[in-house]
């Protein structure tokens, strides 16, 4: 066998895994009498669709995608709570999974019985379980309630026990989803720390967040999986930078802003298409903060004219002009008509300072040598998002060098 | 595959997902006794007189149908031992029921864990049978001191009562399985169940002796005979209190008359096998 077969943890081949969602849930034998076929009612909602990939053992591996993208379904299934259409999952060594911090909890019963339930169902023993309550409630400091029912628990108490349980159950794949963010702040430390000290003992764990700064900080490798298909996997970084632009492109409902209206076109001049590309040229509408911006217009000329001067602001969402520019078209090429049916194509490169926000292209054409003669103007003829960048109140970020000293003022 | 080396110990192995044994036998085993027990203890200690509760509910139940059915329907007053039949008749149904009415909703009851973490699904119906057959057994030493005191003696045939108890617990966990599985899929198995239960209880040799003094009409005993419940009850009849009275086989018109009652305990138990452990995957997504 391979010596990358032989070090995983987790191996995943070609997952699937769809769900029938009905249209008409038969949730009764009645209906099932009545309406004996309508088994048929329902669409298949595929949650993964071919999943592969393989975690190391001692790897600290993080899953990331955005609501409804298949990673919980995953999660789900390698925890064996689904199981899975196709596909096969193979893991070295005994699971712990959280899928939900303090699930198998029963208010009912003490924290003593209750942390005896749940390492049995972490896969320790009964008499190992017991062994380790005291571990599990130094850490949750909650010794001094070791007796008292769940349900006379507070929530941050909760929270505490089943953190500390899951960091006791030392099984060789942990599984965690999204339980980062719990208790207060001396509590999360202690998780924080916690969470580095099972890095450093080179424990397999496998986590799902929504939080890029989490994964960026613990994991050794990333998953962004989208669709129910892995996009990327690698550099949490890099997986961090696909999340956010993912997450910006679909959330925001942009329009291509192809115009076809009467806003976008005069007696004079059309304006046909206006768009936004990226620095490979592909049409975007989102892009990062300090990724060069291309535009391209697309005008078309509806009779002759001795020239034409294109311009454009780019506007923020507050309507506030960040930055003005444009180009007299015919005159360069030494004042050449344009005749009726001609198309002008204008392309456009900007450096991208911009805080992130959604901006707004306007583009106004005026004829040449007559001043103030506007043939055509179209307010939001482009529009795209911004993200990343530093924080700022400002519209921009300005490449900038400050420097600070202290000196002895002279005494008043 | 050449050796592992040190620090790495365990294989990989295949995961399949979530079944009705999942997770290794000595863990199923582990969780079915902290749940059975947990069970029990939750909910007999947390009230003022615990088990008792237990008890009465079922001597409540006996001292009515003892007087309604010696006193007004006089059914047995002329069997004089009436009253340990009708309470130990009672006893051992109040299991059967118990268990399986509270199987129908336990799987649905136990959501979180099923949805949430690797549990395997067997465990649920099959701690809520324990359950109840904590109960029966505590229930059952008062039955005894009650037989005895009643003047019954003990014959080498009480041997077998384990044996009629085991039937018993076999054929009350197939239905547990059974319901509970359904129940995921069919909210409507608990109120199907609640009235079977009842129809059960009637079709079982329990308010009424089979025999002369009893019943004493081989057609409807004949009839009677099909359900495996009648039949142990009989049976329990025979060895535990009056030798005498006909066995089973007896109130079936011959032993070959018992393969009805037969063929449906094992197509129950084959049933339930094959639906819990065809649902038990599917568990976590239909709820």
């Amino acid at each position: 066998m391979p010596q990358a077969a032989r070090r995983a943890a987790i191996q995943v081949e070609n997952l699937h895994k769809s769900f029938r969602i009905p249209t008409h849930r038969v949730d009764s034998l009645k209906e099932r009498m009545v309406r004996p076929f309508s088994a048929r009612d329902y669409r298949e909602l595929r949650a993964l669709d071919g999943v592969s990939f393989e975690i190391r053992r001692g790897e600290f591996f993080g899953i990331v995608g955005r609501n409804g993208s298949g990673k919980s379904t995953l999660l789900k299934l390698l925890a064996s709570i689904y199981r899975a259409d196709a596909g096969t999952i193979r893991m070295a060594g005994r699971l712990a999974p959280f899928i939900e911090l303090g699930v198998g909890f029963n208010a009912e019963l003490t924290a003593r019985e209750n942390v005896v339930l749940n390492g049995v169902m972490m896969g320790l023993t009964p008499q190992e379980s017991r062994g380790r309550l005291d571990a599990v409630l130094e850490f949750a400091e909650l010794g001094d309630f070791v007796d008292l029912k769940l349900k006379n628990y507070s929530s941050g108490m909760l929270v505490r026990l089943a953190f500390s349980l899951m960091m006791e159950v030392d099984a060789d794949v942990l599984l965690i989803d999204e339980v980062l963010a719990v208790g207060d702040a001396a509590f999360q430390q202690k998780c924080a720390d916690a969470f580095r000290e099972m890095k450093a003992a080179g424990k397999t764990i496998v986590l799902v967040t929504h939080e890029m700064a989490t994964v960026e900080e613990y994991c050794h490798r990333a998953m962004l999986i989208d669709g129910g298909k892995i996009q990327h996997v690698g550099d949490p970084a890099e997986v961090g930078r696909r999340y956010l632009r993912l997450n910006f492109e679909r959330g925001s409902e942009l329009a291509d802003h192809v115009q076809g209206g009467d806003a976008s076109e005069s007696a004079t001049v059309r304006l046909c298409d206006a768009w936004i590309e990226n620095a490979d040229g592909v049409r975007v509408n989102t892009l990062e903060h300090g990724e060069e911006i291309r535009l391209r217009v697309e005008l078309e000329s509806k009779g002759d004219l001795p020239g034409l001067d294109v311009g454009f602001v780019v506007a923020n969402a507050d309507g506030v002009g960040v930055f003005q520019f444009g180009i007299p078209v015919g005159e360069a090429e030494g004042a050449r008509e344009i005749a009726a049916g001609q198309r002008v194509k204008v392309a456009a490169k900007l450096e991208n300072p911009l805080a992130a926000g959604r901006y707004f292209v306007h583009c106004g054409v005026n004829r040449a040598f007559e001043e103030g003669a506007v043939a055509l103007y179209v307010q939001g003829a482009a529009e795209f998002l911004v993200f990343g960048g530093p924080r700022t109140t400002g519209v921009v970020t300005l490449e900038h060098e400050v420097g600070a000293t202290i000196e002895d003022g002279a005494a008043p | 595959m050449s050796v592992s080396p040190p620090g790495t110990a365990a294989p990989l192995r295949e995961v399949r997902g979530p079944s009705s044994l999942g997770g290794g036998r000595r863990r199923f085993f582990d969780l079915l006794r902290l749940m059975s027990v947990t069970e029990f203890k939750r909910a007999y200690f947390g009230t003022v007189f615990g088990y008792v509760w237990s008890l009465v509910r079922p001597l409540m139940l006996f001292g009515v149908l003892l007087f309604v059915f010696t006193k007004v329907f006089r059914v047995g007053h002329n069997l004089p031992y009436y009253p340990v039949l009708l309470l130990l008749g009672i006893v051992l149904f109040t299991f059967f029921q118990e268990a399986t009415q509270n199987s129908v909703t336990s799987v649905v009851a136990h959501e979180g864990v099923v949805r949430k973490t690797q549990f395997p699904r067997l465990v649920i119906p099959l701690a809520t049978v324990l359950t109840a057959l904590f109960n029966l057994g505590l229930n059952l030493v008062v039955v005894f001191v009650f037989i005895l005191a009643w003047g019954v003696d003990p014959t080498w045939t009480w041997l077998l009562f384990p044996l009629a108890l085991a039937v018993l617990f076999v054929f009350s966990t197939a239905v547990s399985m059974m319901v509970s599985v359904l129940y995921v899929r069919f909210r409507d198995v608990a109120i199907i169940w609640t009235v079977l239960a009842q129809m059960l209880f009637y079709a079982t040799p329990i308010l009424y002796p089979l025999g002369k003094n009893g019943l004493d009409d081989p057609s409807i005993e004949h009839l009677l005979m099909i359900s495996p419940l009648a039949v142990i009850f009989e049976q329990v009849r025979v060895w535990m209190i009056e030798p005498e009275a006909p066995t089973a086989a007896e109130a079936a018109g011959g032993p070959l008359h018992l393969l009805p009652a037969l063929a449906i305990f094992v197509s129950a138990c084959a049933f339930a096998v094959w639906i819990f452990n065809r649902e038990a995957p599917r568990i976590a997504e239909d709820l």
